[in-house]
């Protein structure tokens, strides 16, 4: 029957000193991923801090506003976490853009196959003069955004 | 009929054992009942009515169209869905009516299935819990299940110990276990169908990347992205696969090599089978119960004559590291295009259009949302391109190497858990943030996604707790037939049992005996 039990197949309890098969040295941020727990390395051990004139920088990039401290501090935890890939040796490797990368990828012949549905798309806008979207003036900087009141939703 | 699968009802459709009607009609009313799960955003009742007419004269003419014409079907919300509200539970879409149906959504219609309605997820997509969207968390139909409340000492009339179904694909795989539609589509991005389909012990099929079109399906990450099936049984799994497979002149990312159409499923001999079974997998967090299970299922195929072996994938620790990077930086150019100018919601802000974009995108995203779009932009920075984002690309074809690898030393199939415990309590999960949650739920799922490989979750038995656990097979990239082959195989070797739901049993819908499904009735 299928729920029987046969010889234990993995060892009980784990051996938590073997390391991880990583190709990677032995050094850093390394051997703290290798020991044995894949819980995100939090920014416990002095994430950076990103500077403030990143943080506006981001923003104004992004047109996205932190809203708080604690976005931002999630930032830094992200790039801490990110920042383990560092220890892995990847020269002489090319980056994987698409995983089609062998494949004769399918092109369009350039001919019309539909439209005419100017309605149907416009239907969707807020704000539609004729048949045109309705924007604001472009040429009005953008304000300071770090000092925007923080969202509904930020806790 | 409900417990049937998917060829036997359309058997039964088609000998006029009932109608479509009759079964959407059933459907929509346990989707009623079962409204507290909070599965559906839209329930679209007069639009799956209306098809249901249509198919039931094309069955009294005996024309029906395919296994799937009459069947009820329901679909994630960030399908863009013609006429019906798509939302992907988001502010930012809210009220945002699609003038085209996405590609799998038309195959699904041009075989006449019924649409029952836009199911629930985290909003955008991005969550491991369906918890972070709109409209509210999905309830896992298991919190109330006779297996699990009888093994619970807390109040059973209590609702505060209800259990996250996963996700982010929550609410179709509450669809689904629910028994308010035969099968329903997600997306799996970093394993957002398979994972919920584990907790809510169903069948979750992520095809190859290049399979299945994604055109219509709300982008999250481009080149990892692809449309995911829940179903309740494997061949039903098949049969969808059949419908949806191909390639796609609107996605020039599908490919052209024909595959082999309708998908029937053969027998398997298990001996002549090479399972591989990734050490790097055996991790502390794993829970005992899924180990062990883990363990007896490899034991299972040994038993049988395949060869079971160990493999490595050496990079697997960088794997979620690399996934993190990859999808913030690919969500950053992707909601780029939510501007509130063409579609979606727009911010009153009358001074700028730069001051209008961001207050618009500020109101219309939660703060996940708006965390991954900074990291993401911060990764894609000039000085930190080639140290982050290169990086991560470059790590990801380490990543696909290992895969092929274990492929290449001639294992057919790998093994490997879905998550790491069966489903908590949302009081529990809530302790920590997305990111977190995210960065600990996907760990078995999200490299699949980054090699582009075809993977299932196939429910195996439930815990102690009385909650579904799964276990999840890799295949090689397009050899998704033969990696349903050895699901259906597996799955028919555990047996896993019928949820016992207290709702649909006390008022005679679903009769079980035994644990098994005898009889639905449809009045």
């Amino acid at each position: 029957m299928w729920a029987r039990a046969l010889r234990v197949r993995f060892p009980v309890p784990l051996d938590r000193g073997r390391g991880f098969a990583s190709k990677a040295g032995p050094q850093g941020k390394v051997q703290e991923v290798r020991q044995g727990t894949h819980s995100p390395r939090l920014a416990s051990q002095g994430a950076g801090r990103v500077p403030a004139a990143k943080i506006e920088h981001l923003e104004r990039l992004a047109l996205v506003n932190f809203g708080s401290r604690e976005a931002v501090a999630r930032l830094e935890k992200a790039i801490a976490f990110a920042d383990q890939l560092h220890a892995l040796d990847t020269d002489g490797v090319e980056p994987l853009e698409s995983l089609l990368e062998d494949r004769c990828v399918y092109l369009r012949s350039d001919n019309v196959a539909e439209g005419n549905c100017t309605e149907e798309l416009l239907r969707n806008s807020h704000h539609v003069v004729e048949e045109y979207f309705v924007p604001l003036p472009g040429n009005v900087s953008l304000p300071d955004m770090v000092n925007k009141t923080p969202s509904p939703t930020a806790e | 009929m409900l417990g049937r699968t998917l060829r036997e009802v359309s058997a039964a459709l088609k000998q006029g054992q009932v109608t479509p009607t009759e079964l959407c009609k059933k459907c929509l009313s346990i989707i009623k009942k079962t409204k507290y799960l909070n599965a559906y955003i839209t329930v679209s009742e007069e639009v799956a009515l209306k098809q249901a007419e249509e198919s039931e004269k094309r069955h009294k003419q005996g024309q029906p169209l395919g296994d799937l014409d009459g069947i009820p079907v329901a679909v994630k919300d960030n399908f863009s869905t013609s006429g019906i509200e798509t939302t992907c539970a988001s502010n930012m879409l809210k009220g945002y009516i699609p003038p085209y149906n996405a590609t799998v959504v038309q195959k699904l219609l041009d075989q006449g299935a019924l649409l029952m309605g836009k199911t629930n997820l985290d909003e955008f997509a991005m969550g491991s819990g369906s918890t972070d969207g709109v409209f509210g968390p999905v309830k896992n139909p298991w919190s109330y299940s006779k297996q699990y409340r009888e093994r619970q000492r807390h109040d059973e009339h209590g609702d505060s110990h209800w259990l996250i179904t996963g996700g982010s694909s929550g609410g179709s795989a509450a669809a689904v276990a629910a028994y308010t539609c035969f099968a329903a589509l997600g997306s799996d991005t970093g394993g957002s169908t398979r994972n919920p389909a584990a907790h809510c012990g169903l069948v979750g099929f992520k095809p190859s990347y290049g399979l299945v079109s994604r055109h219509g399906l709300i982008p999250l990450v481009n080149s990892m992205d692809v449309p995911g099936i829940f179903t309740r049984c494997v061949d039903d799994t098949a049969v969808v696969l059949g419908v949806l497979a191909g390639h796609d002149p609107k996605d020039s990312t599908t490919v052209q090599d024909p595959i082999k159409l309708p998908m029937i499923l053969g027998e398997m001999d298990v001996s002549r089978l090479c399972i591989g079974i990734p050490k790097e997998y055996l991790v502390p967090e794993l829970s005992s119960e899924i180990r062990s299970l883990w363990s007896q299922a490899a034991d299972l195929f040994e038993s049988e004559g395949a060869k079971v072996i160990e493999v490595s994938l050496p990079h697997t620790c960088y794997s979620i590291v690399c996934y993190h990077v990859l999808c913030t930086s690919e969500v950053a150019s992707n909601m780029a295009r939510f501007d509130g100018l063409q579609y979606g919601h727009r911010s009153g802000i009358d001074v700028s259009t730069e001051a209008m974009y961001a207050a618009t995108r500020q109101e219309g995203f939660s703060d996940v949302v708006r965390g991954r779009i900074l990291s993401g932009n911060f990764f894609l920075l000039k000085e930190n391109y080639e140290n982050y984002f290169v990086k991560a690309q470059k790590v990801r074809r380490l990543i696909v190497r290992d895969f092929m690898n274990a492929f290449d030393s001639g294992v057919d199939v790998l093994l490997t858990p879905t998550t790491l415990s069966e489903a908590v309590p949302y009081l529990e999960f809530i302790k920590e943030d997305n990111r977190t949650r995210s960065a600990q739920d996907d760990i078995f799922t999200q490299a699949v996604n980054m090699a582009g490989l075809p993977a299932v979750s196939v429910p195996v038995a439930l815990s102690n707790q009385g909650l579904p656990i799964g276990l999840q097979f890799i295949g090689r990239a397009f050899c998704d037939q033969q990696l349903l082959t050895v699901a259906k195989w597996f799955e028919k070797q555990v047996q896993f049992p019928t949820i016992q739901l207290q709702d649909l049993m006390d008022d005679g819908s679903l009769v079980l005996e035994n644990g098994k499904l005898t009889s639905v009735s449809l009045t």
